[in-house]
């Protein structure tokens, strides 16, 4: 007998973990099962094993004290050899963690793996989700840059939202009664301490069940769950047509795992790592905070939802959204699995990833927000003074120097919130361009206090001329009437 | 009962006191920022600074420490406001703090516009809402002069719940 081989038993005569491993090492899964789309949860769990790991090498530099966490960060990335290249892997690693989690979580659902007996596999995966959701928000307030801070007054103004306890609420959230020191330790203690324990326990359970429970069987059209029924089924399943899971599954989930974790390499060495943005002093107002990746949509739904629906959407929204996915197993726990017999469930899905990818790219670009610099960092083309009066390029000063341009834009460049501007005047008249200059009105600002009756004059006179050659500016067809010689009038002698 | 089973009892009530014992401060120390020794209460009354810094008619960026601070804070608690002084001594002092979701706004003098660069919400120079997803306008900080000084009373993070209530901002003095 070799040594190597008696240490083994040396340890198994003690641990008595041999038997455990070979079993779940063999447990037979459906050869069907055996394939490619049943990789993510496992590429998900190696993702986490990399965080952990660059989580603990990056906690040997990371001080987690307001006064010193955005100085500790611009250490690892300039100064700790390869230090960048860590918080690299260790932020591309939670950008790929939150997608597969949630592409894993969209192939159970399409392949109605929630369904009995999984339920609470499911309902563990639920959490799994929003634990690695908290893990991505805590771990942005962690970098403690401009985006961090500001972040966490958002936090803050959403939690203030909620009725009688808003005030208390806030004070547990920050730690205190503002965004410092106290708040950067709680975040601290929860995305390095209790969300990853919680993780770890969750994950087990979430193992152990597709250990004992088996692993869904691929979906038959036609081939329905029903409870009395569905164990001995899948027992046959197994007899007739199962294989062990190592060798027989094993090698696509390790060959995806370490394509995953290849292209979290790459993209760290090639992109680098995720900021610190600027320096987290709150009288810095010069700043424009915008969440990470994966709360884009969020940050764009509340910029985009009415004013009266914000404090309920936020306040409810999250437990309807949540309540619905715990009860989804209970309330479609039996019947097809096949995602071709499930229509509902693939519009569903549709209409949910097209809404957040929508948000998402809408965010990416915010046509919600005014230009801050938009006023004086866009220049006005020259074609739109060329052949103007005084009068009018006067006005074209008055447009700039009013931070007009912040909302609109004109020759392509400034602010998306107001229409662009480049042809106005082919649908408005001077009368009806004055209004909303002095009432505003819908989303424009009352420029009537700040613009004194010439400059009034002078803007309208310029946006009158913004029309593209060949279109004629709109005329108001009274006073063209008016103006129009008319014949029954004609002096007649 | 036989003696093993009462031995459980006594043991279960044992470590039910112990857990008991321990919880207590544990809770105490995790619900301080509402129940510890400020009992929720940080707004505290602190100079802006002199009269004359600010001049009438304009609209101006101060800066203050925060009445309560703790010494890792860094940076984070010299805060920010807008002062406004309207004339005389008469002010408005609005929180840095988006009434939305609590961005920092900035004033562009131009246009007599407060912008905010998150999601779009826009003030006029005395706080009101002119457009936006804001529910109400800037929040403002109660004031007074006190000896050439403009004092305000603050402390905390203007939300919804802590500094106001929803309603339209109010204007001029608050003395």
């Amino acid at each position: 007998m070799s040594r190597l081989k008696q240490i083994g038993e040396w340890f198994d005569e003690r641990l008595q973990l041999g038997g455990a491993i070979r079993d779940a090492m063999s447990h037979p899964v459906p050869s069907k099962s055996a394939s490619w789309w049943y990789v993510f949860g496992s590429a998900a769990l190696t993702i986490f094993g990399l965080q952990v790991a660059t989580g603990i090498l990056l906690a040997l530099t990371y001080v987690p004290s307001a006064a010193e966490a955005w100085n500790s960060l611009q250490y690892l990335n300039h100064h700790d050899t390869l230090g960048w290249y860590l918080r690299a892997v260790h932020g591309w690693g939670s950008n790929f963690m939150v997608a597969l989690v949630l592409i894993h979580m969209c192939q159970v659902f399409l392949f109605g793996a929630y369904k009995f007996p999984r339920q609470l596999t499911w309902i563990v995966g639920i959490f799994l989700l929003l634990m690695t959701l908290g893990m991505a928000f805590t771990g942005q307030v962690l970098r403690f840059d401009q985006d961090a801070y500001w972040g966490l007054g958002i936090g803050a103004a959403i939690t203030g939202r909620i009725p009688l306890i808003g005030a208390q609420a806030v004070h547990m959230l920050l730690g205190g009664p503002i965004i410092a020191g106290a708040t950067l330790s709680r975040f601290f203690a929860l995305h390095v301490f209790l969300i990853p324990g919680l993780l770890i326990g969750f994950v087990s359970l979430h193992l152990l069940m597709v250990l004992k429970l088996g692993i869904n069987e691929w979906p038959m059209p036609g081939r329905i769950v029903r409870k009395a029924t569905y164990e001995k089924e899948y027992h046959e399943l197994l007899q007739k047509d199962g294989i062990p899971f190592v060798p027989g599954a094993i090698w696509k989930d390790m060959l995806f795992s370490a394509a995953i974790i290849v292209a979290i390499l790459l993209c760290a060495a090639y992109f680098g790592p995720f900021g610190p943005t600027g320096y987290p002093d709150p009288t810095i107002v010069q700043t424009i905070p915008k969440p990470d990746f994966f709360f884009l949509w969020l940050y764009a739904m509340l910029a985009l939802l009415p004013p009266e629906m914000e404090t309920p959407a936020l306040l409810i929204g999250p437990v309807v959204v949540i309540g619905f996915l715990i009860l989804l197993p209970f309330l479609a726990g039996e019947g097809e699995k096949s995602w071709r017999r499930r229509p509902i469930a693939v519009v569903t899905l549709l209409l949910v990833a097209i809404a957040l990818g929508t948000f998402t790219k809408l965010a990416t670009y915010s046509p919600w927000s005014p230009v801050m610099d938009g006023w004086s960092g866009d220049p006005l083309p020259v074609s739109f003074l060329n052949g103007r009066t005084p009068l009018q390029r006067q006005g074209a000063l008055v447009f700039q120097g009013k931070q007009c341009r912040n909302c609109h834009s004109i020759g392509g460049s400034g602010g998306l919130r107001g229409p662009a501007l480049d042809s106005v005047a082919t649908t408005m008249t001077r009368d009806q361009l004055v209004r909303p200059v002095i009432q505003g009105g819908g989303n424009m600002p009352a420029y009537g206090r700040n613009l004194n009756p010439s400059e009034v004059t002078a803007l309208v006179s310029f946006l009158e001329t913004l029309h593209p050659p060949g279109r004629p500016a709109a005329r108001d067809a009274s006073q063209t009437a008016m103006q129009q010689p008319q014949p029954t009038a004609a002096p007649s002698r | 009962m036989s003696r093993r089973a009462l031995f459980t009892k006594i043991g279960l009530l044992l470590n039910g006191i112990a857990v008991t014992l321990l919880a207590l401060p544990i809770i105490g120390y995790l619900v301080s920022p509402i129940l510890g020794s400020d009992r929720g209460q940080y707004k505290r009354w602190i100079t802006l600074g002199d009269l004359n810094e600010f001049p009438e008619g304009q609209t101006r960026l101060a800066t203050f420490q925060n009445p309560i601070s703790r010494f890792d804070d860094g940076d984070t608690d010299h805060i920010p406001c807008w002062v406004r002084r309207v004339q005389g001594e008469q002010f408005q002092v609005f929180a840095i703090n988006c009434a939305h979701l609590g961005c920092p706004v900035r004033w562009f003098p131009q246009s007599g516009l407060f912008m905010c660069p998150c999601h779009g919400g826009v003030y006029y120079q005395d706080g009101s809402r002119a457009s936006g997803p804001p529910p109400r306008g800037l929040f403002e900080y109660p004031y007074k002069v006190d000896s050439g000084k403009l004092m305000i009373e603050t402390g905390q993070l203007p939300t919804l719940s802590t500094s106001a209530k929803l309603e339209t901002g109010s204007r001029g003095c608050q003395g």
